[in-house]
């Protein structure tokens, strides 16, 4: 690294200190959430941050009071539940038909690709009232049937790994087939390790979305049991115990937040590692 | 030799399996809704079994219909004040980000993109929080900075809640946007810069006639990208007014006007008319894209 003259120094100081408030920005809201999800009673309305003076009356009743007074816990357990069933059928239906679009020839693959490819540009709103009536001829409502089947399509899902399936060599294909692997063992065995630091991105995609899914759901949903944290945390912002419910509100949109924070850490690793072992070589 | 028949079988006939799942579902969630819905938007419905044929009247009522205009110029309104702010800022903090004096960068750039992990729904019932009159951060802030106590109704007040609401979008999406501004910052080719500093080229004109032509592939990607999610907007508005449409309806959109049209009101025949509405809209900026030549890029 070069010396520094004091004029770079000073520009430097000048350039954190503006990055340090824009990042404070971004991050003093999650602090505040924080904060006021572990204060009691008044003390939201007394102190911005945390009582300094008497951080004794720190308290962890609002998130006791997500799990006995709401149904928060529940709510938690259908996110994950419906999170993890979407990501799983999106992420297998779309490798599956991106690897036979992109490594096989058959009939009526151009029109089919011509068909999605229109269909990319479509605000899928408009989409709304007519799926809802097909849900409701289907007997679907309040079920959740009604946003994983329809969930598990994905146009760009299909796209996203036909492109990146182009990058398995049809050598290696050929060599599975003299060595007598199955078709769809191709598909699971050789092709899918290759494209796996994409699929790992595209599966936390596909899990973010569905986390934080509210239109659809609210539509479909309508026993309280059934609700996903969206749903719930709408819900509860308007109740009419809205006052006292501050603190606990903000308990349960931080639960809400953090495993996504850190489910995005934990696979960020994952990404980077994917991506300098490689699957295959030369 | 049954084996070997079986197995050219396979081999023959597995990519129309590996695409049937997807192509059934298809079919029946996206291409069927859709003609669907265009059939509906000739339709006046209550709920999904009584329906009456009225041809063009809902595409007819639909222009003098106020409040849809009131949700296309709330979305307008919106996409202005939001893009105005959304570009120069994160374009800005990009520039910033790609100094070789910062340190510590994978820091400020998780720091930036983490908010762009929280869904519209948390950002919305956080920023109802954060805008509140009492106990609100920023009127608390507001309130160390004037030195008495400031009461500001953000999110009650019909002006301030559309400021509100481009507050909060802002927080979801600068972060996200600077991502893509700082690696299309990275792409651009250093030497031009050596050259034009050779030149005699003030930092200005380096911006104008290097850095700007450099990034603006994605510089107008992102106008697009902006445009066409503000005319989808729903989840942010609808949250933060308290599952409404917002004071003096401020926050009504396009899809909140569907959506309460379609499942509050009952008529998914008006609602399909607005949804083709946005359709058009969308298509009709997708095109004016492509007609001023940025087709390839977009």
């Amino acid at each position: 690294m070069p010396a520094r003259t004091p004029l770079q120094a000073s520009r430097s100081i000048l350039l954190h200190i503006a990055l340090i408030v824009a990042a404070a920005c971004s991050l003093v809201p999650f602090f505040w959430l924080l904060c006021a999800s572990v204060k009691q009673g008044d003390d939201i309305f007394r102190w911005m941050f945390l009582p300094w003076t008497n951080l004794g009356s720190l308290t962890l009743d609002n998130f006791r009071r997500l799990f006995t007074q709401q149904n928060f816990g529940l709510y938690i357990v259908n996110s994950i539940f419906l999170s993890s069933m979407f990501t799983i059928l999106v992420v297998s239906l779309s490798s599956l038909g991106g690897f036979a679009l992109s490594k096989y020839d058959f009939r009526g693959k151009k029109p089919l690709m011509i068909v999605m490819l229109a269909t990319m540009l479509l605000p899928a709103q408009v989409l709304l009232p007519s799926s809802y009536e097909l849900i409701y001829h289907f007997g679907w409502l309040n079920s959740y049937l009604a946003i994983l089947i329809p969930g598990a399509v994905s146009v760009f899902g299909m796209f996203l790994f036909m492109q990146a399936m182009k990058a398995v060599p049809d050598e290696l294909l050929q060599a599975g087939r003299v060595d007598g692997c199955s078709e769809f063992r191709l598909w699971w065995e050789i092709s899918l390790p290759v494209v796996r630091p994409m699929t790992g991105a595209y599966t936390l995609m596909c899990f973010l979305a569905s986390w934080n899914s509210f239109l659809w759901p609210q539509i479909i949903l309508q026993d309280e049991r059934k609700y996903n944290l969206p749903i719930g945390l709408a819900n509860m912002m308007g109740m009419p115990e809205y006052q006292t419910a501050f603190g606990t509100l903000m308990a349960g949109t931080f639960l809400s937040v953090l495993p996504v924070v850190v489910l995005f850490f934990v696979l960020q690793k994952d990404f980077i590692a994917g991506l300098t072992s490689g699957a295959i070589k030369g | 030799m049954m084996r070997a028949t079986l197995w050219k079988l396979q081999a023959r006939y597995s990519p129309y399996l590996f695409v049937s799942p997807f192509v059934i579902l298809f079919c029946t969630f996206l291409i069927y809704p859709l003609g669907r819905s265009f059939m509906l938007g000739f339709y006046k419905t209550a709920g999904p079994r009584n329906q009456l044929f009225i041809g063009f009247d809902n595409y007819k009522f639909l222009f003098q219909d106020v409040l849809f205009w009131v949700a296309v110029g709330n979305t307008t309104l919106y996409v202005i004040m939001f893009l105005s702010i959304q570009i120069p800022l994160s374009l800005g903090l990009a520039i910033l980000l790609n100094s070789t004096l910062v340190h510590a960068r994978s820091f400020f750039r998780f720091a930036f993109f983490s908010t762009h992990l929280v869904g519209q729904v948390f950002v919305a019932v956080m920023f109802a929080q954060i805008l509140s009159v009492r106990g609100g951060l920023v009127n608390g802030l507001l309130s160390l900075v004037v030195g008495h106590t400031v009461q500001i109704n953000w999110i009650g007040d019909p002006y301030l809640a559309r400021v509100s609401l481009v507050i909060a979008s802002l927080w979801l999406s600068v972060g996200f946007a600077m991502i893509y501004f700082l690696a299309a910052l990275q792409a651009v080719d250093q030497d031009l810069y050596e050259a034009a500093e050779v030149d005699g080229a003030g930092k200005w004109s380096r911006f104008i006639h290097i850095t700007i032509p450099g990034i603006k592939p994605v510089l107008l990607f992102m106008i697009l990208v902006g445009i066409i999610g503000a005319f989808q907007l729903f989840e942010l508005p609808w949250v933060l007014f308290q599952q409404s449409t917002g004071p003096a309806n401020a926050g009504l959109t396009i899809v909140s006007y569907l959506y309460v049209t379609a499942f509050q009101g009952g008529d998914l025949g008006y609602a399909s008319s607005i949804g083709w509405m946005l359709v058009l809209i969308v298509l009709m900026i997708v095109g004016t894209f492509r007609v001023f030549g940025f087709g390839r890029d977009v």
